[in-house]
């Protein structure tokens, strides 16, 4: 865990507790197969990342997201395009 | 046993008013999918859906009736008139108590309630309108049309999601079947467009964006680029009569409603299953009498999504064996959109018109092939070819599984 940074440990925390598994369980290569998490719980967990973050993700990123890294990486992507527009 | 009979059908649907403007869309592969007018769409992200043009409700109802009535009702009404007036079903008032309604509908008057809701949380409105309920139930399209016609034998309202009108219409040939009725008029009715609605859908992430500006193009069943269903609305309703009835009063007779199958997948409340679907196809047949190499046209569920066309493909080739490559299977939600608990009223009606003109409709849209669905889709022409028997499947969320087999009288 010491080599996460904030993002990271945020995506685990939230994705630990909608599925109610311990953050410790969950790694940052963890896939959503791994985690049991289906199509399903996943559009769920994307209303909670878009909550939490106050952004939306397009389609095109949500469908990169199936594995913990894949999400942080969808995120950065999202939270920067954002960051650039508010420059 | 008894038989069931098709003798009269009815469409209200994104190519307007009428069984003929439908059929001569679909035989054309021409999408009925615009942009969305009849309600807002500030922010969507895909403001486009299979809507129902220009659609004036006092073309056929007075004012006074018009206040209670909500669309999916007033498109209800609109079908089963044309239904009638094509078996031209006259019926007695004995024989009106042996004469019911079975009408299908995934989100009944929701529309309404939305517009009810902005009112009361939004506007702070100490009171909506009283007919609220009455206009919004379920029940209300049934209901109505039972009453335009004076229908008192069993009247019900099907919600079963995208499958509601497939089970409407199984169920009503089933009433028939047992001798509890013995004329029904069964189909289905949805208006979904409303801002609320289209919000829930959007966060699914399970509809189908146009496609540089075109919405036509949107809705590709099968196509390995395909991108999610698209939102419809309107009606399909079918009259369903006894056989030896229709045979007396010399009824022409379309098609015969020869088999039904219902299954539930016990499974996902979203994801599609494999095995009941076969099943409820495999109950079909059976009901029929029917070998699968004795089906020519599959009218398919065919959302285009993903999971669904993929899934589909697998269920065919698990029910028809080496025959699935030789069937004709379609997917006319690429044209007419994915009308909810209209959609298999309207569907049934293709099928069955597939059959008396010996035109298979399309699957509009078809671009590319995808190597997990490799059937014969009938890539946006409509075929020519004789059709003796065909099934219609629904498939809905919940994994509420609906078919109906139609063949030749």
């Amino acid at each position: 865990m010491a080599d996460m940074d904030r993002l990271e440990r945020q995506v685990i925390d939230i994705i630990a507790q909608k599925k109610r598994l311990p953050p410790e369980n969950i790694a940052l290569d963890s896939s959503f197969l791994d985690l049991g998490i289906d199509s399903l719980d996943g559009m769920d967990l994307l209303f909670a990342f878009e909550d939490t973050f106050n952004i939306s993700i397009p389609d095109d990123v949500a469908q990169q997201m199936k594995s913990v890294r894949q999400v942080t990486e969808g995120l950065r992507q999202v939270l920067g395009e954002r960051a650039v527009a508010a420059n | 046993m008894r038989r069931v009979a098709i003798t009269g059908f009815g469409a209200v649907s994104a190519f307007g008013l009428g069984v003929p403007a439908f059929w001569e869309g679909l035989a054309a592969g021409r999408s009925g999918i615009r942009t969305i007018t009849i309600c807002q769409t500030k922010g969507l992200v895909s403001p486009i859906a299979a809507e129902v043009p220009d659609f004036d409700p006092r073309q056929f109802v007075t004012e006074e009736q018009s206040l209670i009535l909500d669309r999916f009702s007033e498109f209800a009404l609109v079908a089963a008139a044309e239904a009638t007036a094509s078996a031209g079903l006259e019926l007695t008032d004995e024989e009106r108590t042996r004469a019911g309604v079975a009408i299908g509908t995934g989100m009944g008057g929701a529309a309404r309630q939305d517009e009810s809701y902005y009112q009361v949380y939004v506007k702070n409105q100490p009171r909506i309108h009283p007919f609220t309920i009455p206009r919004s139930m379920y029940n209300a399209a049934a209901a109505q049309v039972s009453m335009a016609h004076g229908l008192q034998g069993p009247t019900i309202c099907v919600s079963t999601a995208c499958s509601s009108a497939t089970h409407a219409i199984g169920e009503a040939a089933e009433m028939i079947r047992a001798g509890r009725a013995d004329v029904m008029l069964a189909g289905g009715a949805d208006a979904p467009l409303a801002f609320g609605v289209l919000r829930a859908w959007e966060a699914m992430r399970v509809l189908a964006p146009a496609v540089n500006g075109d919405p036509s193009r949107a809705c590709r069943p099968f196509s390995r680029d395909r991108q999610g269903l698209v939102l419809g609305e309107g009606a399909g309703v079918l009259v369903l009569e006894d056989w030896d009835r229709a045979v007396r009063r010399g009824a022409a007779i379309h098609a015969e409603l020869a088999g039904y199958g219902a299954t539930a997948d016990a499974g996902h409340i979203t994801a599609p299953g494999v095995d009941a679907p076969a099943r409820a196809i495999g109950t079909a047949l059976a009901q029929a009498g029917l070998m699968p190499d004795q089906i020519q046209y599959v009218n398919a569920h065919g959302t285009a999504t993903r999971l669904n066309d993929s899934t589909e493909t697998t269920i065919l080739k698990r029910v028809f064996g080496d025959h699935a490559r030789r069937l004709a299977v379609s997917s006319t939600k690429s044209m007419h959109g994915h009308a909810m608990g209209a959609s298999g009223g309207l569907e049934l009606i293709a099928t069955v018109l597939a059959i008396t003109r010996g035109v298979v409709p399309p699957t509009a849209n078809y671009t590319e092939p995808d190597p997990e669905c490799d059937l014969d889709y009938v890539p946006n022409q409509a075929r020519e070819m004789r059709v003796d028997a065909a099934i219609s499947n629904s498939f809905a969320f919940g994994g509420l599984n609906a078919v109906l087999l139609v063949r030749r009288p």
